[in-house]
């Protein structure tokens, strides 16, 4: 399987704060491959720095064998790079309807069957068409933000904690839609819910105060108790 | 459809109709002069809101456009025939140079984070003040000059009815372009540039296209604000000038375009009434006091402003209970 994507020793500032410390991963194309760690570990601002928000100092990223490492966030979202963020980056004074258009790249056959698509796996989106992004409830914007990313033909897509302060039942909801993205696009998922980044995971890198210790398969990892403690406090 | 119909427009072409004929029935000289002025105010003050309201740009030398059509005309109409020709060449020349400024004042400064930018475009505006008030020989520094203006402008009627189809002209052409894909962009990186860069889009030619944009109808609005005075002097660019777009955005509706008509109309009856309360009570002298304490309440009370308010109020109104939310989330997810 080819190598997508390559971070390779990664260091980056945020202010003062040296967060990355030496990331290093690899993300093979066709794969989800999942960012754990403890909060604060460097995993969001792992996801950031490939998307030029938090630009690195020093390492290098390559997309596609290209350096990508000092481009405009612009420019790597162009090269086919989607970002669904933690924090879910809705428009709240965009409907649901421009908050899909602002996204949509191209406006082709392809684009509008995604969209077909993607109001058929969140029939929320259309019943709340017209509505404000920011009148949507927690897991309508989280949905949103998912569909926003998966709208265009992204070859990567950087998936940021999709089931944070969810509800258990919208949590499988979007634990589906991610499986469905699967098929046609390489995933990367920073999760802290262990249970869906092993339902959905081929391959885990645990990152640790600034810096990647491990990697592996996902299903070894649901096997080693004593990594699962150390770096995941799972007990 | 009709649920989701935009009034505003409605309101604006039925308060036109009301205003032309207003002359007609009060023939008050100092009421058609006070509402001619609210016209071209509220032309400046939503180029403002192009920029504050849409794009998330707090300016605080958005006088230095104003000033720049206000001196473009007066120069012009100074040293040439006052005739309709150069008049409009006064106005499009004003244009024009607000477009290469504002253009290049972005270009420097828009990449900046936003205190930063609103404190460069300060000194900007500064500078432009100390110019005007230094070269003299063109300005006539703070003394200012007075210049002809051709006769259809000397018509206060006349006058009136062209500011009035200027400013309901302004209005469509700023909700036309709002409205646009290019209006949602503009909304998108007021709310979160990064995640509208995120998504592909290089925000710095949008600022920038929006800072044009309103630096151009800002020049437009200094074009008649001089016309309607016959005078200029360096006070069109003063912080005043720019404070009071920005009250009168932010006390009619941030990114609403009827809110700072309103505003306008607001600032500009306030100003009169102070001033004529001013006669009999001293306290009233200084009413630019009392501008500024209800700058501090409508910050403090009102932040989205008179239409932003009501807008919020009929939302709330229209939104699904909590209740209902969870129980859609509920059947959806389950």
């Amino acid at each position: 399987m080819t190598t997508l994507l390559e971070v390779n020793e990664i260091q980056t500032y945020i202010g003062q704060y040296h967060i990355l410390q030496g990331v290093s991963f690899q993300v093979r194309k066709g794969e989800v491959t999942v960012l754990l760690g403890r909060n604060g570990a460097g995993k969001t601002t792992s996801l950031r720095s490939i998307m030029g928000l938090n630009p690195i100092s020093d390492g290098q990223i390559t997309y596609n064998g290209k350096d990508i490492s000092k481009l405009a966030t612009y420019h790597i979202a162009n090269r086919g790079i989607g970002f669904v963020p933690e924090d879910q980056g809705i428009f709240g004074e965009l409907t649901v309807e421009e908050n899909m258009k602002i996204a949509m790249q191209k406006q082709d056959e392809e684009t509008l069957a995604r969209m077909d698509k993607i109001l058929t796996l969140f029939p929320d989106l259309k019943t709340y068409w017209k509505k404000q992004g920011g009148y949507l409830s927690g897991g309508q914007k989280q949905m949103l933000s998912i569909a926003r990313a998966y709208l265009n033909k992204n070859e990567l897509l950087l998936i940021d904690e999709p089931s944070k302060g969810l509800a258990p039942i919208v949590v499988e909801k979007v634990m589906e839609s991610i499986m469905e993205m699967k098929d046609e696009t390489t995933i990367v998922l920073v999760e802290q819910n262990f249970r869906m980044a092993l339902g959905v995971g081929d391959t885990y890198y645990i990152i640790d105060d600034g810096r990647s210790v491990g990697t592996g398969n996902m299903k070894e990892l649901a096997e080693n108790e004593e990594l699962k403690r150390k770096y995941l406090g799972i007990a | 459809m009709l649920k989701h119909f935009n009034k505003s427009p409605v309101w604006v072409l039925i308060s036109s109709a009301a205003l032309i004929l207003l002359p007609f029935v009060n023939d008050s000289r100092s009421l058609m002069i006070m509402i001619t002025q609210i016209f071209i105010l509220a032309i400046f003050a939503m180029s403002y809101d192009l920029l504050l309201g849409y794009t998330g740009i707090v300016s605080f030398g958005h006088a230095m456009f104003f000033g720049i059509g206000a001196y473009s005309t007066g120069v012009l109409l100074s040293r040439f025939e006052p005739t309709m020709l150069w008049l409009l060449v006064s106005i499009a020349v004003g244009m024009v140079v607000a477009a290469i400024v504002s253009y290049f004042v972005g270009l420097l400064t828009l990449r900046l984070s936003n205190h930063f930018y609103a404190m460069l475009t300060l000194a900007l505006a500064g500078l432009f003040l100390v110019v005007a008030e230094k070269w003299r020989s063109l300005t006539l520094g703070n003394d200012g000059f007075t210049f002809r203006v051709p006769d259809v402008m000397r018509d206060r009627l006349s006058f009136y009815l062209i500011c009035l189809i200027l400013m309901v002209a302004v209005f469509f052409f700023l909700m036309r372009l709002t409205n646009s894909p290019m209006g949602k962009v503009l909304l998108a990186v007021r709310e979160n540039e990064a995640r509208t860069q995120s998504l592909g889009f290089k925000t710095i030619h949008y600022k920038l296209i929006s800072s044009v944009v309103a630096g151009v109808i800002a020049s437009l609005s200094g074009s008649l604000y001089v016309l309607s005075l016959r005078f200029v002097n360096t006070s069109v660019f003063a912080l005043d000038v720019t404070l009071d777009a920005l009250l009168m955005t932010i006390l009619g509706g941030v990114g609403t375009l009827i809110g700072p008509i309103i505003g306008a109309a607001i600032i500009e009856v306030s100003h009169h009434w102070l001033s004529e309360l001013g006669k009999s009570y001293v306290i009233f002298e200084r009413w630019i006091i009392f501008f500024g304490i209800l700058y501090i309440l409508a910050v403090m009370f009102f932040p989205k402003g008179i239409v932003g308010t009501v807008k919020e109020i009929r939302w709330k109104k229209k939104r699904p209970s909590k209740v209902e939310t969870n129980n859609k989330n509920k059947r959806i997810a389950g």
